[in-house]
């Protein structure tokens, strides 16, 4: 008991001083002086992680059972790091550029921000986590129990075991919170970690070269003693089966890139690219020291401890035996450092990707929405609480499986439990990266076929023949179906159980992410984060959409950031970025620069999927940049149309100017001409006024006048005065006409007889003939017979005054044309000229100079009374002189009066 | 990048950083095939099928890939060249 005691106090010592070189680092970390930190050898001591208690002890113990076998699980990874330049410098080089904070981060970034793929992925994480820590709690049970004397030989399932893995759990726990959750930083990196690790890699590797040294050197005499050992050895013989050898190789690289904390230290944590050229020949030296005394310790142990003694220990027990307690503490002190270290890292990764992708999209989707982000609750405290419960959960999980499985299995076939689960995926992960066509539906459909394959065939039967899977599954398949058989997969029986699930459980994932990426279509994020991942190195500098800025309000982004990464860490991010900006206040512009840069920060504590759900909700712009282009074209699409319909109301408003500039015309001619007649009324009214007075002044003033010359005098008079009255009847009539008030005095009578009688009446009328059908004119007709008439003595005695013909002639056509009646006067002159027509209707328009003797009222009276007795007067354009239409309609004939009225 | 577009050819620090690329891509492949050689020790005498020979063996190589790793490391430890990755496929 006092070596257990010793032992407790070491622990505590060394513990309490990994946490101080934590403490230094991070606070170094947070001042900038960190250089000492930014070392690639630091970087490559933190790989190391890859090294757990199943390489300290496991490795020893899987020697002792299979020879070199153990070998594989080493050379994996190191075919991974020579051939950085292809895999690693590719996922290094895309996390830092989308910000990845884990593997689900990774392959949900990928796959569209998939939030889906992100739960699948963490899913699968843990549950294949659970062996690996299960693996280490059983280890350093274990190595307790040996120091205590009562494990020497590992005997499994004892009860003060299990009692002993709860207690290193309980303290684990509360060991990778205080180191993983004592902050949140966005970019999930975690100096201070990163240098423990750094630190125990150091503490295992040199523990076990003393005891490799001791037993090589100290038990076995040397180098050539240890040889001949290895020879006299049950493993002397090289009896590795191709199958196994290549498979584990194979699945070990998977595994070492797929690992949720080897990404975490290899990806997350790299400070610097050019830090994996370092660690690309100095992580396989690494891996060569601390494998290189396994054999001799196996075998060395294989000879000196009893039969019974599990190999696992000899790493321990083999000093202990040998009476070397203090190298026996360094030992155990190597492998806790192993144990704690992994389970440490992996707590954290596991746990940031459990509240990254399904806590806090849960929290916040509870939360709803808006109220989330802006209004109430403390999205850090709740990151941090739930990464807090996560770590226990998980460490619980493992603790879980220990006690179900028993803890009677070798640790190194626990931990390939463990790599065949988190190798499903590397196919989503390959694919990703180097696959354009990969999408969103394949690497789900991949990811759980491959993991249910895995379930079935390696993790459900590891709990032992009875425990989940019932005995007679195994032998003989569920429902007796032979081909069934978890262990043997279509009549693969004679496969080795790991190798066998590696096979069907890779070739069943890879079938379907490919088929399903094939069949399906992506969604237009995918195929944007595709382009980013695949081609990576083409675009150094843009990564991640764009945001449109101007719309986003920097208050709320600040609220919001604040809520997640703390008020301090908030204000000074943004008044930075305002100095940036050249901005004088601590608000900087939402610029799609800074809403880009906002939206991977937060993705550091919230997931990508979160963040840019969080920033899109302020910003006010949930549209994807594809989506974006879609609407931008959609816009540009609009305004193609806007400014047709824009043109078309161009021309339509061209048209109206033309009408108005056509109107405007007409209003001008008819000022000018109106003018014309004022004067000509003026000068028509002066010449019979003149003639008048002077007639009168003769009249009155000359004695000597003859009878006949005063009758000639008076007659000249007595003419002109009739001309005037004339002009002034016609004057009046038309404005009676225009103001409406005028009587209509309507009889029956003949249409013949009008026209008759107003043929009598024109001067003139002589020089004209007239061409008339009196058959046709033969009907009677009811209106102003009056009225009707002075239109026809107008066109008629225009047609006497204007036509021009050698020999002037008037046809005058009656026509009845459904109940009405149209007399068309058309003559054989020379038509009216086209610039009169427009006008010809109208007051005081003349025909031009010929027209000198007209009042240039007839026309207008003409409509004027058309139109009150109701039916119209039309000049015929097509007519061979000039042609007028007079058309009664019967409303006219019967009732015009009471139309006017 | 540097004469690329001019003559179609790279100097030679590029043009011996992209050969040691590809070196570094065919390296995993040498190391799988070497890593696998001693499967086909079985059939033979009991001398070349012995553990201490096979690990003598495998960590001879597993040195000498690394060596080989630390060289190609320093000959691509100049400034990234983005555009001849791109290039080189």
């Amino acid at each position: 008991m006092g070596t257990l005691n010793i032992l407790a106090i070491v622990c505590v010592l060394y513990v309490a001083f990994l946490f101080a070189v934590a403490f230094v680092a991070d606070r170094a970390a947070l001042a900038g002086r960190a250089g000492w930190l930014r070392s690639p050898f630091v970087y490559t001591l933190s790989l190391s992680i890859y090294c757990t208690a199943w390489t300290f002890y496991g490795a020893v113990g899987f020697a002792a059972r299979s020879g070199l076998e153990y070998l594989t699980v080493y050379l994996g990874p190191t075919l991974v790091m020579i051939g950085w330049w292809v895999f690693l410098r590719k996922m290094v080089r895309v996390a830092r550029s989308q910000r990845i904070t884990s593997i689900a981060d990774l392959l949900s970034s990928r796959f569209g921000k998939s939030n889906a793929v992100a739960v699948a992925v963490t899913l699968i994480a843990v549950v294949g986590t659970t062996p690996y820590i299960a693996l280490q709690l059983q280890s350093v049970s274990l190595s307790l129990a040996a120091f205590s004397g009562a494990g020497g030989t590992g005997a499994a399932g004892d009860p003060g075991l299990f009692s002993t893995a709860l207690w290193i759990s309980a303290g684990l726990v509360v060991f990778a919170i205080l180191f993983g959750t004592r902050h949140l930083d966005a970019s999930e990196r975690h100096p201070g970690v990163v240098m423990a690790i750094a630190l125990e890699a150091v503490v295992k590797l040199l523990a076990l070269l003393a005891v490799g040294a001791f037993v090589v050197w100290g038990v076995a005499g040397g180098i050539g003693g240890t040889l001949a050992r290895i020879d006299e050895s049950d493993i002397a013989r090289w009896e590795v089966t191709g199958g196994r050898w290549a498979g584990l190789t194979l699945l070990s690289a998977m595994a070492f890139l797929c690992l949720p904390r080897m990404f975490q230290v290899m990806v997350v944590e790299n400070q610097d690219e050019s830090h994996l050229r370092t660690a690309s020949w100095a992580f396989p030296g690494y891996l060569i020291l601390i494998s290189l005394f396994v054999v001799p310790i196996a075998a060395v142990g294989l000879w000196r401890m009893p039969a019974g003694a599990n190999p696992d220990l000899f790493v321990l027990t083999l000093p202990l035996s040998e009476g070397a307690e203090w190298l026996a503490i360094l030992s155990f002190l190597g492998g806790f450092s192993s144990a704690t270290s992994m389970v440490v890292v992996a707590a954290i990764a596991l746990s940031t990707m459990v509240s990254n992708h399904v806590v806090m999209p849960l929290w916040l989707g509870l939360r709803g929405g808006d109220a989330a982000v802006t209004l109430s609750g403390d999205v850090r405290n709740a990151a941090l609480l739930a990464r807090r419960v996560s770590i226990g959960i998980i460490v619980f999980l493992g603790y879980a499986y220990y006690r179900l499985s028993g803890g009677g299995e070798a640790l190194a076939a626990i931990g390939l439990i463990s790599f065949v689960g988190v190798a499903q995926f590397f196919p989503a992960l390959m694919g990703g990266l180097f696959w354009r066509g990969a999408n969103r539906s394949g690497a789900l459909a991949g990811l759980a076929a491959g993991f249910a394959i895995w379930l079935y065939c390696l993790y459900l039967p590891s709990f032992g023949p009875t425990a989940l899977l019932p005995a007679h599954v195994i032998e003989s398949g569920p429902f007796g179906v032979s081909w069934l058989r978890p262990q043997a997969l279509f009549g693969a029986a004679g496969m080795d159980p790991v190798v066998h699930a590696v096979f069907w459980s890779l070739l069943v994932n890879v079938s379907v992410f490919a088929g399903v990426s094939i069949l399906t279509l992506p969604a237009p994020m995918e195929r944007l984060q595709g382009a980013q991942f695949v081609d990576a190195f083409r675009h150094p500098a843009q990564a991640g959409r764009s945001w449109s800025g101007g719309q986003g309000r920097s208050e709320d982004l600040l609220l919001m950031t604040q809520r997640i990464i703390g008020a301090q860490d908030a204000h000074a991010l943004f008044s930075q970025a305002a100095r940036e900006q050249g901005s004088s206040g601590y608000l900087p512009e939402p610029t799609p620069e800074f809403l880009q840069r906002l939206e991977r920060l937060l993705s550091g504590s919230v997931g990508a999927a979160t963040a840019q759900a969080m920033v899109s909700q302020i910003a006010g712009d949930a549209v994807v940049s594809i989506e974006e282009m879609m609407a931008v074209a959609d816009e540009a699409a609009q305004t193609v149309v806007d400014s047709r319909r824009l043109q078309e109301k161009t021309e339509e408003q061209e048209r109206t100017a033309s009408q108005l500039r056509e109107a405007n015309r007409k209003l001008m001619r008819l000022s000018e001409q109106k003018d014309t007649f004022l004067s000509q009324v003026s000068h028509e009214l002066r010449t019979p006024m003149t003639s008048i007075r002077a007639f009168s002044e003769i009249l009155r003033d000359a004695d000597a006048l003859t009878a006949e010359e005063r009758n000639r005098h008076a007659s000249i008079i007595l003419e002109e005065a009739m001309r005037l009255t004339r002009l002034l009847d016609g004057l009046l009539d038309l404005s009676v006409l225009d103001s409406g008030k005028i009587d209509l005095n309507v009889r029956r009578g003949a249409l013949s007889e009008q026209i008759d009688r107003a043929i009598e009446v024109c001067d003139g009328i002589d020089r004209i003939r007239i061409l008339r059908d009196p058959a046709d004119e033969a009907v009677e007709i009811e209106t102003d017979l009056d009225r009707l008439r002075q239109v026809f003595i107008n066109l008629i005695s225009n047609a006497c005054k204007y036509c021009e013909a050698p020999r002037p002639e008037l046809r005058i056509e009656v026509r009845g044309r459904g109940g009405r009646i149209e007399v068309d006067f058309v003559d054989n002159g020379m038509g009216i000229p086209e610039d009169i027509r427009a006008v010809m209707f109208e007051k005081f328009s003349r025909g031009g100079e010929r027209a000198a003797v007209g009042t240039g009222l007839g026309l207008a009276i003409c409509r004027e009374i058309m139109s009150r007795i109701g039916g119209e007067v039309l000049h015929l354009p097509d007519a061979e002189g000039t042609g007028f239409r007079v058309i009664l309609s019967p409303a006219g004939r019967a009732g015009g009066a009471d139309a006017t009225l | 990048m540097s004469g690329r577009g001019e003559s179609g050819f790279v100097n030679r620090r590029a043009y011996r950083k992209r050969r040691a690329a590809d070196a570094a891509r065919l390296l995993p492949v040498l190391g799988a095939a070497l890593i696998a050689l001693p499967l086909l020790w079985r059939g033979e005498g009991a001398d070349a099928g012995s553990t201490a020979a096979a690990m003598l063996y495998l960590f001879l190589v597993w040195a000498g890939l690394a060596a080989v790793a630390a060289i190609l490391s320093r000959w691509l430890s100049d400034e990234e060249e983005d555009g001849a990755e791109g290039g080189d496929g």
